[in-house]
């Protein structure tokens, strides 16, 4: 696919950007992407399969309960199997946004996060005694060829982390990436040191298993880097403003204007986003015509002419909404179904306290009858309690599918973004180019007017054009570049459907199979004590 | 619901049929109205009586009662037939507007429909010309005999704190070891007493938590309703197989959710309210555990009075004094009040030692019925539940494939 190719140049280009050795010179195409249709079919639901044996032995505790199995039994039990047998792909927990199987069933990479340790800071910072921060360990096992080894560790810091999801953001424009953990400072002042190590850490293996599970980022060289490169990361960070201001003064005009003399401009430099500091000028640029897109009378010579794209944005912010407000529900949701198994415990531990009490002073046979009967009640309650609180905790990672799709949906608006400013950018150039144009031609036509020439004007003609050649590179690149990133957008998009499409069933058949179950059980609980209490009824009646 | 609670033990079963010669006595509290309007406004009932006994006035009457009506039966009875567990009455509401909730109201209706009813199934209390006049008379005179009553024979609430504040001080004072003459100390009532004071605080406890599970279950039910409604407008944003399973699971939300407000109603009227009434049983116990103690130290305070008279009688023998005559006059009627304080006591302690048995056996068959009430409504609210969703499975399938 033409998408993924270019990809792959632009890759190798921002290499020469990197400051340390890069491991691997292999030539950029053939080898090194056996690309197989990464929309394959063949996506396994781990909720909605019905196992045809039924004869695997749970080792579920509430089967003591229970005696025929129900239909919806035999597909809970499934169910409970599937949550201990082990997956694919990293992914232990069912919190992956897309679980859509790998091209070849064989291939895998599973990461898992741990052991935070403290570490010092080496005296390169002003600060006397320098600063303390943690490493986690990151430990993969693979049998993908990018990488080198099939089992290995490194130790990475949560910079690190933000400089693989920003370097992650620049190389693959238009893709739907994973957002990465929060910085949260304000959090790690708060929790304690413990809980807050913790709650990063199951963040962090949580990202990289995302990662992992997206069929094109797996196979990121930034990504392998991350996980393989021994000691520190061969990643750029993002440099500070200061230095990338004075880099700006000098790149945007090789950008823009092309000025310098026999000046090389990297094409690719400018069909990368604007960023801040030493692209300021840029920006400025950019915005202003972004400005005149919208309020100005002219129409921008190049317009977003998908208009299926702009329904699709629609629809999918429409969804957004819905999504978002379905989360907040199911929250209340969980709540209450935590009160009422909590009460429904209370309860019983009051009858137990009654009985214990009626039993121990009674003086009438009447009195041992009730206790009799106020203990069927108080067991009963108890098991209904716990049975409450079972079903808490699976319907909590069901819903919580709903949650992390909130997070898929900011890495599509993301995406959307990448596209929009790459529009921009190619908008701006256009425009740029028409003023240029316009230039030139008043220049000639005041120059023609003079007989001989005027030396002059011929000479700003030519450095006009020269600038307009340049220019004219800067936009072929950039409309590349949007290109790219449309057809990044239409295969994450097609990949997107299908999966929120699977996820979701799987998550609505985990959560239905849930509740029929325990609503089952439950059911039987009450059932033996209603007939042991039958007696009463037709006394009353 | 009339069902609850009508039998009595060991007492007459009302038959059904009026033609039957064995006298029966049955009554129904029924069709509450709202009467008045603003402060003065109050809920009115209509009590319905079914009798063959020859003191009452034809097979059925019908009279229009009020809460303070009951409150004036049971006070009535409660001064009349000392050492007898009154049966208790519901509260009153101070919170305004609950007064006139459906709810509240029909909580009552049943209540007070539980209490007549024990009253008139109690082989003595259905005797009381008390209830005659309740179940009889016209409006005008209801009303008349319950304004007699105020101030007279009403003991005021505080009288009636500081009764239950010496009975519960004495009880750990016998139980401490202290010696206090005018405390009845033998061990089985000693054992009894305890038992009734730490029955109602187990008691209390259930039926606080009782009370919260109906909550939760409404609770429940409204989180439901509201994750279906948004589940429902998901759906709206796919018009594919996605969509549909969506709007599916909403409109299944919304119905279960029904479900659980029905049986939340049904818990509160068939098991909540039985174990309050049962806590405001072991209340009316302590209240005549009051009584009985203030007939006990009466009946001390005599025997002291008496002998002090005795005293005095022989001083005034010895110095042959004009007062003998009189002093004589005093102590014979002090010995006819004496016997007949002695003759009330026995009578409390011979009453209560019959009705501890009939509590016990009476309270046995109404938890019974509300266990079971509580355990057929919770089994048929989650077979309910298990139905619903397991119907929505086959097109979750459908939508799969």
């Amino acid at each position: 696919m033409m998408g993924y190719e270019n990809q792959e140049s632009h890759l190798y280009a921002s290499k020469e950007e990197m400051e340390s050795l890069v491991l691997d010179d292999d030539s950029p195409n053939g080898t090194a992407h056996p690309f197989s249709d990464p929309l394959s079919s063949s996506s396994s639901l781990p909720f909605a399969e019905i196992p045809t044996d039924q004869s695997q032995t749970p080792n579920s505790s509430f089967n003591s309960i229970l005696e025929p199995p129900s239909y919806a039994e035999a597909i809970f039990r499934s169910f409970d199997a599937d949550h201990s047998s082990p997956q694919l792909n990293g992914a232990h927990d069912h919190s992956i946004a897309s679980p859509s199987s790998p091209p070849s069933s064989d291939d895998f990479l599973t990461i898992t996060v741990s052991d935070p340790q403290k570490e010092q800071e080496l005296s390169n910072s002003l600060v006397p005694g320098g600063t303390a921060y943690v490493t986690y360990l990151i430990t993969t096992r693979t049998n993908l060829p990018e990488f080198d080894g099939t089992e290995f560790s490194v130790r990475r810091r949560f910079r690190d982390v933000v400089t693989l999801s920003d370097r992650l953001a620049e190389s693959y424009r238009g893709f739907f990436i994973p957002l990465r953990p929060d910085k949260s400072v304000v959090e790690s002042q708060v929790m304690q040191k413990q809980e807050f190590l913790e709650q990063r850490r199951a963040a962090l293996e949580k990202y990289l298993r995302r990662l992992a599970a997206h069929p094109v980022i797996r196979r990121s060289e930034e990504l392998r880097m991350f996980l393989e490169a021994n000691g520190k990361l061969p990643l750029v960070r993002t440099t500070d403003v200061a230095s990338r201001m004075l880099d700006g003064a000098v790149q945007l005009p090789k950008q823009i204007f092309g000025e310098t003399a026999g000046g090389m401009v990297d094409a690719n430099e400018v069909a990368q986003p604007a960023k801040g500091g030493r692209d300021l000028l840029r920006i400025f640029r950019e915005l202003k015509q972004s400005v005149s897109n919208d309020w100005g009378g002219v129409k921008p010579p190049v317009v977003e002419e998908d208009k299926e794209l702009v329904e699709k944005k629609q629809k999918l912010h429409d969804f957004e909404q819905q999504l978002s407000n379905v989360s907040q529900q199911a929250e209340a949701l969980v709540k209450a179904q935590q009160d009422i198994g909590e009460t429904m415990g209370q309860m019983g531990l009051a009858f137990v306290k009654l009985t214990k009490f009626e039993t121990e002073r009674a003086v009438y046979d009447s009195q041992r009858t009730r206790a009799a009967d106020m203990k069927n009640v108080a067991t009963a309650s108890v098991k209904a309690s716990r049975l409450y609180r079972e079903l808490n905790a699976q319907t909590v990672k069901h819903l919580d599918k709903l949650h992390e799709y909130l997070g898929v949906m900011l890495a599509v608006n993301n995406a959307f973004s990448d596209r929009s400013s790459a529009l921009l950018t190619v908008q701006t150039l256009l425009s740029e180019l028409s003023s240029l144009n316009s230039r030139i031609e008043k220049l000639e036509a005041a120059a023609s007017k003079i007989f001989g020439g005027d030396r002059s004007r011929i000479r700003k003609i030519e450095e006009l054009k020269e600038t307009h050649r340049v220019t004219e590179d800067a936009k072929s690149s950039a409309v590349k570049e949007y290109e790219r990133i449309k057809e990044n957008n239409k295969n994450e998009l097609e990949r997107f459907e299908k999966e929120r499409h699977d996820d979701f069933l799987g998550m609505l058949r985990g959560f239905i199979v849930n509740q029929a179950g325990y609503a089952e059980k439950m059911a039987n609980v009450w059932k033996t004590v209603a007939e042991e209490t039958s007696g009463y009824a037709k006394h009353g009646s | 619901m009339n069902t609850m609670q009508r039998s009595g033990s060991g007492s007459l079963q009302s038959p059904r049929s009026p033609s039957s010669q064995a006298p029966f006595l049955s009554v129904s509290v029924t069709d509450p109205a709202k009467m008045g309007n603003g402060v003065q406004a109050y809920i009115s009932y209509k009590v319905i009586t079914k009798t063959n006994l020859p003191e009452y006035q034809g097979n059925e009457k019908i009279v229009i009662r009020r809460y303070s009506d009951f409150v004036w039966l049971h006070d009535r009875l409660f001064e009349k037939y000392k050492g007898i567990f009154i049966p208790p009455l519901p509260e009153k509401s101070t919170v305004e507007k609950f007064r006139f909730s459906a709810e509240f109201i029909e909580m009552r209706r049943q209540a007070l429909d539980v209490f007549v009813n024990r009253i008139a199934s109690h082989h003595e209390l259905r005797q009381s010309d008390d209830l005659r006049i309740f179940l009889q008379a016209d409006e005008q005179t209801m009303d008349r005999a319950r304004f007699q009553e105020t101030g007279i024979f009403k003991k005021k609430p505080a009288d009636l704190i500081q009764i239950f504040k010496d009975v519960q001080s004495k009880v750990s004072d016998v139980v401490l070891g202290k010696e206090k003459p005018v405390e009845e100390s033998t061990p089985e009532y000693e054992k009894m007493k305890n038992y009734i004071f730490e029955l109602e605080d187990h008691l209390a406890e259930a039926q606080k938590h009782a009370f919260r599970l109906v909550k939760r279950h409404r609770e429940l039910g409204e989180s439901l309703s509201e994750f279906g409604k948004a589940v429902k407008l998901l759906g709206t944003c796919d018009d594919d197989a996605l969509g549909k399973a969506f709007s599916e699971l909403g409109a299944k939300s919304e119905i279960i959710s029904i479900k659980l407000q029905k049986e939340a109603h049904h818990l509160l009227m068939n098991f909540e309210e039985p174990l309050k009434d049962y806590v405001r049983a072991v209340q009316s116990i302590k209240a005549t555990i009051a009584e009985r103690a203030a007939a006990f130290k009466k009946q001390c305070e005599l025997a002291e009075t008496i002998k002090f008279k005795e005293i005095d009688l022989n001083k005034y023998r010895l110095t042959r004094s004009e007062k003998l005559a009189e002093a004589e006059r005093e102590y014979e009627m002090l010995k006819a009040e004496g016997e007949e304080t002695s003759r009330r006591f026995d009578t409390i302690v011979r009453l209560m030692n019959e009705e501890i048995v009939r509590f016990q056996e009476q309270k046995t068959s109404d938890m019974g019925l509300a266990f079971h009430e509580f355990a057929k409504g919770q089994a048929r609210l989650s077979n309910g539940i298990a139905d619903a969703w397991r119907s929505l499975l086959p097109k979750l399938e459908a939508h799969s494939s």
